[in-house]
């Protein structure tokens, strides 16, 4: 038995959701593999090598495989399936646009997102927004799984694993990557950020969410993360948002400001260690989750917590 | 164009859903059911490209038991041409529903498929890339924005760092994210024109797709619940019990 693990990069450095997912599926056992696919790749490969327990980097170093294309990679995934008794991704974008398209070609299900490993065929995945939690188990011969990141803690980097030129280039032909908008920050990047501030509706244009939230990530070195609401009035990106159908995160600290905490909020960071709320209404079911909560108006207490960080 | 979009019944987003005692299943008798969020969004979406001249004919699909006829007439109201329920009451996987959704469209011979990203009960978001991979076709998946070009569509798609534009070839499927679009309200005419829209029915057997599960749910169990916090009184007091007692800082 032996597992292909989806390595997580942007061409030039490894994600450590590949180091979270990876300790995922050691929980399996067995062999791990970890399949690198891009253009010039060669750095990725490297770290890849060094993630604990990984006995093997498979490396597709090819032009069709730049841009992670789903139509490209699954076939190549599929392929190299043949050999693995589990195919392991992480539950990041990129992991779920490519994991069930290789699922539907080796006719599995992929089961998605689980948070626990309780046998080589059982996982615990979160459903309904994580108002509860399934076990499954699977009957497939290949099991496809996405991980939820947040649930494994990254595996160390004291390993020193082969590496190995793998697959034919599989150009589809169908899709093309026209360009990319990514969000610049000097910030810790959500997913791995130890303390996280957010922001919701109660912001009230972009200014004030930036004005008033960035002073306070600063003096918390936190990474900013927003409500859909937020998101959807255009104060914060698309890849701030926190929640069910947005990004999941368990820092250590997690502010929330200005948010009411709807289940699909809840469902996207009540894994965090420690939660603060400031909001001006006491009824408000964010504090139902908050280990310390704050009543009042966000616009006085923040700037008084950055006064007060500053002491 | 034509094109296919797929809608799915579950329970309403308001919900909050609990394990049945046994820990058999979830709990969801008498339970509020709505359109899955995202296909509100699908449905906007087509509706919107066929007011642009750019799609001619929208089909609604939905599978699954009696009640989703009552799902595909809100996409009737909202501006879909036709519907087609695939009438099951066993449980369907997304694998499943992908199976049965390619059979239906190699019966339609849609250009576009549009369906979520994500239904809100199972939280897979699996179907559209399946679909996509059984019918060989190229796949937008977490849309923000769409635009048919010729031959071709141009697909803004939401991922981790931001945004990433492709372009797909024809024939092709989307799956929307929550800002591509602002589902419209229907109005009370639109919803008994909708009553008068074709609505066919279709079988499993019919579409000869094997729709067996290949997961088994040994038990549903909520998650331990947080134990309820203090309030603070001001910043000064937070910060305190940051340093102290949680230690965070
Ligand atoms: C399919 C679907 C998916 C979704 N996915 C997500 C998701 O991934 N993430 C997500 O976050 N949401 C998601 N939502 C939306 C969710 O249901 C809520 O609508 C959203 O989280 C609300 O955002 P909010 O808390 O910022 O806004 P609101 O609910 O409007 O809350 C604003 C809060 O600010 C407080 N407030 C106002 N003024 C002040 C002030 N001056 N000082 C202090 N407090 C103040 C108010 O008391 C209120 O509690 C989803 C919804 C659907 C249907
Ligand atoms: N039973 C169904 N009927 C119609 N559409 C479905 C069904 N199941 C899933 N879908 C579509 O597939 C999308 C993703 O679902 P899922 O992969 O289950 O998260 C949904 O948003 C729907 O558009």
């Amino acid at each position: 038995m032996a597992i292909l693990l989806i390595a997580e990069h942007d061409g030039k450095t490894l994600k450590s959701a590949t180091h979270h997912a990876a300790s995922a599926a050691a929980r399996v056992g067995g062999e791990l593999h970890v399949l690198v696919a891009g253009q010039s790749v060669g750095d990725v490969a490297a770290a890849a090598a060094k993630i604990a327990g990984v006995a093997k980097v498979l490396v597709a170093d090819n032009a069709a495989y730049a841009h992670n294309l789903a139509e490209n990679v699954a076939p190549l995934v599929a392929e190299l399936a043949k050999d693995y008794s589990h195919v392991f991704a992480p539950a990041t974008t990129a992991g779920k646009n490519l994991l069930p398209r290789v699922a539907a070609l080796l006719d599995v299900m992929q089961i998605s997102d689980i948070v626990a490993v309780e046998a080589a065929d059982t996982f615990v995945r979160p459903i309904y927004a994580g108002n509860v939690l399934a076990t499954v188990k699977s009957a497939d011969p290949v099991k496809v799984v996405t991980v939820r990141t947040t649930a494994f803690d990254a595996a160390a980097e004291t390993g020193s694993a082969a590496i190995e030129a793998v697959g034919a280039a599989h150009d589809a032909g169908l899709s093309r990557f026209v360009g990319a908008e990514l969000t610049v920050s000097e910030r810790p990047e959500l997913a791995s950020a130890k303390v996280i501030v957010s922001g919701g509706r109660a912001l009230g244009s972009s200014e004030q969410f930036h004005g008033v939230l960035e002073p306070l990530a600063d003096k918390l070195g936190a990474a900013v993360g927003a409500s859909r609401a937020a998101v959807d009035a255009g104060y914060a990106p698309n890849d701030y948002q926190v929640g069910q159908t947005g990004k999941v995160v368990a820092p250590e600290l997690y502010v929330a400001v200005g948010i009411s905490g709807a289940i699909q909020h809840l469902a996207g960071m009540k894994d965090s260690k420690v939660i603060v709320a400031i909001n001006k209404d006491e009824e408000a079911p964010i504090f139902q989750v908050a280990d310390y909560g704050i009543v009042g108006d966000l616009f006085t207490v923040v700037p008084e917590l950055v006064a007060e960080l500053s002491k | 164009m034509k094109a296919l979009v797929a809608v799915k019944r579950v329970v309403d987003y308001n919900v909050k859903v609990r394990a049945k005692a046994d820990g058999s299943d979830v709990d969801i008798a008498n339970v509020k059911m709505s359109m899955n969020p995202f296909d509100e969004i699908a449905v906007e979406e087509a509706v919107r490209l066929k007011e642009a001249g750019k799609v001619s004919e929208i089909v609604a699909v939905s599978l699954g038991v009696k009640g989703c006829e009552e799902t595909l007439r809100t996409a009737l109201a909202m501006g879909a041409d036709r519907a087609v329920h695939v009438e099951t009451d066993a449980p369907l996987e997304p694998l499943a529903v992908a199976k049965l959704l390619k059979a239906v469209v190699e019966r339609e011979a849609p250009q576009l498929v549009i369906v979520g990203k994500q239904a809100i009960d199972d939280d897979a978001n699996q179907t559209g890339q399946m679909l996509a991979a059984l019918l060989g076709w190229p796949q937008g998946t977490f849309a923000s924005k769409v635009e048919a070009a010729d031959g071709a569509l141009l697909v803004t798609r939401e991922i981790d760092g931001g945004l990433e534009n492709v372009e797909l070839k024809l024939p092709a499927l989307v799956t929307t994210d929550l800002r591509l679009n602002e589902p419209r309200f229907i109005k009370l005419p639109n919803i008994m024109a909708a009553k008068k829209k074709p609505l066919d029915k279709l079988s499993v057997e019919e579409l000869g797709v094997d729709i067996a599960p290949r997961l088994t749910v040994l038990k549903v169990a909520e998650p331990a619940a947080r134990k309820a916090g203090v309030k603070v009184a001001n910043a000064a007091e937070l910060v305190a019990k940051l340093k102290n007692e949680a230690k965070v800082l």
